[in-house]
């Protein structure tokens, strides 16, 4: 399954990669590959935005506008005029199982 | 949350008594180093948690030993945890723990302190003898954590800390889910603490492989997936949470459609109170519970138009295989037809924060067209309303 790709905001400046995995081992839908002693994008567009490429990127080869892909998030954060929040109770607890 | 620990915590399960270090009221106090930050609830008759079954004597004191099998009242837990917001109630106290007999040269597994998380992790273990640390993340489950960043660099460096986790191993590895990598930096980690991340498979299931494999995942075992059952174990939260809104729209619906110059006739409420209950029931299913599982089935990948399609599909069922529509005048199907597609849609759009692959410049794409139909829907279908209100009004 594949979701709407064109606004990922996930970008590598492959002359920063020194080739550690990192990225390719954190990416849960397999965005990245090593080629030879390098990082590739192979899959950007399954790319959901999670952050843990570029958090784990020791080289600052990766950028990405971290978030969760959640509707109800964002509509919480319109109504409250903040960023997209998961928290849904008053009780500032989880929304998500 | 603290409070609510206590709600969960049931008798001690003597699976092993001989582990049984120290009396279960004491369980918590007599160690010099307590398994969490939190002030210590001793004296107030704190037990030892259902999950776990006796002590373990470490460097840091007695640790609780979790058990490897799962009760039936953890998998009560995880139905009510599915159901309803039960889940908030079902936080672990975080800190370290011992599965088996845990050694020098064990390792150390992460993980949240959402019971649910923890449970995934302890049955998955068995026969292993590991350290377990629990980090606080208010009750939330890994993933989720990571992406707030509550599972993340900074409590993990500090449990790290408060539990002695170098005076326990020698080594210096610790093994976090590769879902905590959103919000954990394995750089920073090592330069804040010394210890090396290594990120774990996805699933709890694969640890013990990844382990024997030398720390080495399989590209199975990185990627997530989201079968049509795991898409099912998460849509009674969504239709649980929209059923308990029905009462408030069937009074209204009642209200409306009985509502006459002679006050509100229960008779005349049922004629078009029924077909309208039913709508809003198939458009509910249509989106909450059909969307998500056939997710894959509807080609478009916007959950908006996923959710429409399904729900338009429903209402085009109910016009064309029953007669529940017979009767109604046209202005009201109109709003029927304009109304329930949409609300459908809505609901198939709330699912994506429930999903594995949603980005969120996606969602942020679609609502940014999803909400104006919405809104210019429900006025479209509140005027309708109103134009055959008044009609009837005029004519009776």
């Amino acid at each position: 399954m594949k979701y709407i790709s064109s606004k990922i905001t996930l970008e590598f400046m492959a002359d920063s990669c020194t080739g550690c995995g990192r990225c390719v081992e954190v990416c849960p839908h397999g965005v990245f590959a090593m080629e030879g002693d390098r990082a590739v994008l192979k899959a950007r567009d399954r790319c959901m935005e999670c952050g843990a490429c570029a958090r784990n990127c020791d080289y600052g080869a990766l950028k990405v506008n971290a978030g969760v892909g959640c509707a109800s998030a964002i509509i919480t954060g319109m109504i409250r005029g903040t960023e997209p929040s998961c928290d849904c109770g008053s009780s500032g607890t989880a929304c998500c199982g | 949350m603290k409070e609510n620990i206590m709600e969960i915590l049931g008798p001690l399960k003597t699976e092993n008594p001989s582990s049984l270090i120290l009396p279960r009221k004491n369980s918590c106090c007599s160690s010099p180093a307590p398994v969490s930050d939190a002030p210590s609830s001793c004296g107030s008759g704190e037990d030892a948690p259902s999950w776990t079954r006796g002590l373990h004597q470490s460097p840091v004191g007695p640790l609780l030993i979790v058990s490897n099998a799962l009760t039936f009242i953890d998998l009560f837990h995880h139905f009510r945890a599915r159901t309803s917001a039960y889940r908030m109630n079902l936080a672990v106290k975080p800190g370290l723990y011992a599965s088996g007999n845990p050694v020098a040269e064990s390792d150390v597994l992460v993980t949240a302190n959402y019971k649910l998380s923890l449970d995934a992790l302890r049955k998955n273990i068995s026969g292993l003898d590991a350290w377990i640390l629990v980090l606080d993340t208010a009750g939330i489950n890994v993933w989720c954590a990571a992406g707030k960043g509550t599972f993340g660099t900074d409590e993990l460096v500090k449990r790290i800390s408060l539990a002695g986790l170098d005076k326990c191993v020698k080594h210096r590895r610790i093994i976090v889910p590769q879902l905590g990598a959103p919000g954990v930096s394995s750089g920073d980690v090592k330069r804040r603490t010394g210890f090396t991340v290594y990120f774990g498979p996805v699933e709890a299931a694969d640890i013990k492989k990844y382990i024997s494999q030398g720390y080495r995942a399989d590209d199975r075992m990185r990627k997530v997936k989201f079968g049509v059952m795991d898409r099912l174990i998460l849509t009674p939260m969504e239709l649980n949470s929209i059923i308990r809104k029905l009462p408030w729209y069937l009074l209204f619906v009642m209200v409306f459609s009985g509502l006459t110059t002679e006050g509100v006739l229960f008779g005349k409420a049922l004629t078009l109170g029924c077909p309208l209950t039913v709508a809003a029931l198939a458009a509910i299913i249509s989106g909450a519970l059909i969307t998500p599982v056939l997710l894959p089935l509807v080609p478009f990948r916007s959950f908006a138009v996923k959710g429409w399609i399904w729900g338009a599909a429903s209402m085009a069922g109910l016009y064309f295989f029953t007669d529940i529509f017979i009767g109604l005048e046209n202005v009201m199907l109109a709003a029927v037809m304009i109304c329930f597609p949409l609300l459908s849609s809505y609901l198939a759009l709330q699912f994506t924060g429930a999903t594995t692959f949603t980005n969120i410049s996606g969602v942020r794409r679609e609502m940014r067209f999803a909400l104006p139909v919405y809104i210019a829907g429900l006025a479209v279908s509140s005027v309708l309303l109103i134009i055959y209100k008044t009609m009837e009004l005029i004519n009776s």
